[in-house]
């Protein structure tokens, strides 16, 4: 019996990213497994102040990187909502974050897989998102006869600008469950985008990585 | 009961805790000669598979939010493991209003793996503040009993700063300062024009390799654990060189339950659930050290109630759990739309602020008393889950007008957190509850808390302070709080600053305070508290420098005393 560890969940979240295998790179004779076991002997006590240099930091970081670029992206299999909510998740979170000139999309970004696996977690997000789906369902067939994605395109436009805003459920209290659906829906999305590689790169975020020094800021804008 | 394995061994001292009191603890002690066994409640921490250091979020399936998005409450997933404001089986209550908040790390090296690192010395005044204004006591300690303890903290653990002469701020030893971002020298500017004291700030980060570290990768991530250990954290720097002793006997899932007392009114040992195998063990000690974090520490005191001590060890003056506070704390935080114009950068650095503002306004007359400082933070940090929350509530809306929005708006929100001094007040401390206890049997603290108008007051200065610098420097600041209600002027729920000290203090008089001026109890000579638990005042400065000093000077106190067979 014992507490409550992150420490053991995480592991487990990160199999598929860090998972031991040895795994080496094609311009290096070590392996991950090495590396971590030369930190190993630093961090468990029994030597002192063994600390690995920045670039070994870096040497994992990229390792990390291999392994993840090459594992194969199966089919995703949603673990909470029916095929038919997924189909609509998928339908909503492209159409908050759609794909541009500068990047793609929330899909590629993960966010349909990413809000299934946390809605399969926690209840609150069940009612919400899974309550949600039903409600714009229940909410178009009402107005069109229609479950949302059989909708006619701009069908689904209207509902999305009503849904979208918060000021048409002070107009119109019959939307305030859709538009509150659609706020939690739009945050998760978001995170999902943003945390994915492809948002990250939208937003040109330059980081998390090792420096030798850190640069500072390179030349303030004029004040206008 | 399980029945009590007793280990026939005898340490010369039982550290309970194994965060930056008794990290410090042992160090000294075991180098020092003594034998030590250290007791900690959670597990071994292993950095390299532990810290999820460099790592991106894609690597996590969720993102940082942690299962079913619950870790977002716990400063998310990437965070140095096993914090948390609530553990499964290990409760405890507050009082119907006082909403205490109490955040425990259970693991080796405790919340020194993941916290601030802000390490700032507490100024002379801060030691005698009772005299000057009439509020509480003075320490029985002054500024220069500590200051060699803080040189030595501070050349051992390494933290980064200037020589300022700001007296609200004393200078330290310190490594050089890594250079301000953006964002910091634009706050800087404003604060220049407002006559606001505003300093590189002082973190116990490592610029420069010392004492076999290496020296910092500026990833901007110290809160998720270092791997190279280039940041101060006891797991990493205190604990391995107290190993390296051959003295120190460090036993991990041990949940301390009593301190044992013998027939001569000193403690023998600590009983204690070994978590691994539900078992109550004992391990005898000729001292004991406890460092378990204040209201950790107070709880087993209060606990350990003997025919000797009825009331609970080292309480005779009814003051365990007393004069307990935590630092008042209010956030704000502004747009700054000159930020757009930023072309893409590393804005990284250390996982903390470069700059920051100490207590500028001690030589006038405030409207509250003692004061409070200003840490910074914001612009292009690495995205997170959570970061686009504000804009998708101000924007609304879908599709290409938002991601242009999210794309143009990332990196210019710039925030501030005040952090300030909170006087001791008689409805504010922890205590046994009578009706609960944890899964181990062991019963659980009650908290009682209130702010005073003391506090209020400084949130409401905070609240001016920073609004008046985000519109100084062009920006709109996006805070909105309330005057009535149980938290106005955006004053945190009290814990929720994990400052939280004060529970067993030192003091010249035994009717009066737990612990003499060495944090070593008035009515035990065999027992020392070296936590947060000891400190007479919790003023604007961060607590874990002082613990640390606090520490290292009862430890060398206690080896003085034991070589004269005074234990």
């Amino acid at each position: 019996m014992s507490e409550k560890s992150s420490g053991s969940s995480g592991d487990k979240l990160r199999s598929d990213s860090s998972r031991e295998s040895g795994s080496r790179l094609p311009s290096a004779g070590i392996s991950r497994r090495d590396i971590l076991r030369t930190l190993a002997i630093g961090a468990a006590g029994g030597s002192v102040l063994q600390v690995i240099p920045a670039e070994a930091a870096e040497y994992i970081h990229q390792l990390v990187r291999t392994e993840k670029g090459t594992a194969a992206s199966a089919k995703y299999t949603p673990k909470y909502f029916s095929a038919q909510q997924y189909a609509t998740l998928i339908f909503l979170c492209d159409a908050i974050i759609p794909k541009d000139d500068h990047s793609g999309g929330a899909v590629e970004g993960g966010a349909p897989e990413f809000i299934d696996l946390l809605t399969s977690e926690n209840e609150k997000f069940q009612l919400r998102l899974g309550g949600g789906l039903f409600w714009l369902d229940g909410f178009t067939s009402d107005r069109y006869g229609k479950v949302f994605l059989e909708c006619a395109p701009q069908q689904q436009k209207e509902v999305m600008d009503l849904i979208a805003y918060r000021k048409n459920a002070i107009k119109d209290p019959t939307l305030s469950q859709g538009v509150a659906f659609f706020a939690l829906l739009r945050n998760m999305t978001c995170d999902a985008f943003y945390t994915s590689k492809i948002g990250i790169a939208d937003l040109q975020y330059i980081g998390n990585t090792s420096l030798r020094e850190f640069p500072g800021c390179p030349a303030l804008p004029h004040e206008s | 009961m399980a029945q009590v394995a007793r280990s026939p061994k005898t340490y010369d001292v039982c550290i309970i805790g194994s965060g930056a009191g008794g990290g410090m603890a042992a160090k000294i002690l075991t180098e020092g000669g003594l034998t030590v066994a250290m007791l900690e409640a959670g597990p071994q921490v292993y950095p390299e598979k532990d810290f999820k250091m460099l790592m991106w979020p894609y690597e996590l399936p969720h993102r940082g939010a942690g299962v079913g998005g619950r870790a977002s409450e716990n400063f998310g997933e990437f965070l140095a493991p096993n914090g948390a404001w609530n553990i499964s089986g290990e409760p405890y209550t507050s009082a119907p209003g006082a909403n205490f908040q109490w955040f425990r790390s259970r693991i080796v090296g405790g919340r020194t793996n993941h916290w601030g690192r802000i390490a700032l010395r507490f100024s002379p005044i801060d030691f005698k503040s009772g005299s000057r204004d009439g509020l509480g006591d003075d320490w029985p300690i002054s500024y220069e009993d500590l200051s060699p303890y803080y040189d030595k903290v501070e050349g051992y653990i390494g933290v980064f700063g200037t020589k300022e002469n700001v007296s609200s701020a004393p200078d330290g030893v310190f490594l050089p300062p890594p250079k301000p971002r953006c964002t910091e020298l634009l706050i800087k500017k404003a604060c220049d024009k407002l006559n606001i004291i505003c300093i590189p700030s002082r973190l116990a980060v490592l610029t420069r390799s010392i004492n076999d570290r290496a020296a910092c990768h500026y990833c901007g991530q110290c809160s998720r654990g270092c791997v190279t250990g280039s940041n101060f954290s006891s797991s990493q720097v205190l604990i391995p060189p107290a190993m390296e002793t051959g003295r120190l006997t460090l036993i991990t899932g041990a949940m301390a339950r009593e301190i044992m007392v013998g027939p001569d009114g000193k403690a023998t040992g600590v009983s204690y659930i070994d978590k691994a195998t539900s078992t109550e063990m004992r391990v005898n000690a000729r001292a004991i050290v406890v460092a378990a974090s204040a209201c950790e520490s107070a709880r087993l005191l209060l606990n350990s109630k003997s025919s000797s001590f009825p009331d609970g060890l080292a309480n005779s003056s009814g003051t365990v759990g007393r004069y307990l506070t935590d630092s008042v704390g209010s956030d704000g935080w502004g747009i700054i739309p000159q930020l757009e114009k930023m072309p893409p950068h590393n804005h990284d650095g250390t996982g903390g602020m470069h700059m920051y503002i100490p207590w500028w306004k001690f030589d006038r007359q405030n409207d509250f008393p003692r004061g409070y400082h200003i840490e910074m933070g914001g612009g292009r940090d690495l995205p997170g889950v959570g970061m686009f929350n504000h804009l998708c509530h101000n924007v609304e809306g879908y599709g290409a007008p938002l991601k242009q929005k999210a794309r143009q708006s990332y990196g210019t929100a710039v925030g501030f957190a005040g952090r300030g001094e909170m006087i001791p007040n008689p409805d504010t401390y922890c205590e046994i509850d009578p009706d609960t206890v944890d899964q181990w049997g062991i019963p659980v603290l009650r908290f009682h808390f209130r702010w005073s108008e003391y506090e209020l007051r400084q949130a409401r200065d905070m609240q001016d302070t920073f609004r008046s610098i985000i519109e100084t420097m062009g920006g709109e600041y996006q805070t909105k709080t309330r005057i009535e209600g149980q938290y106005p002027f955006g004053i945190l729920e009290g814990g929720k600053i994990i400052h939280e000290v004060g529970t067993a203090r030192m003091g010249a008089d035994p009717k009066t305070s737990v612990l003499n001026s060495y944090c070593q109890a008035h009515d035990v000579k065999n027992v020392f508290v070296t936590d947060g638990a000891p400190l007479v005042t919790n003023p604007d400065k961060n607590p874990t420098l002082t613990i640390m000093a606090l520490s290292w000077r009862a430890s060398e106190y206690l080896l003085a005393e034991a070589k004269k067979g005074n234990l």
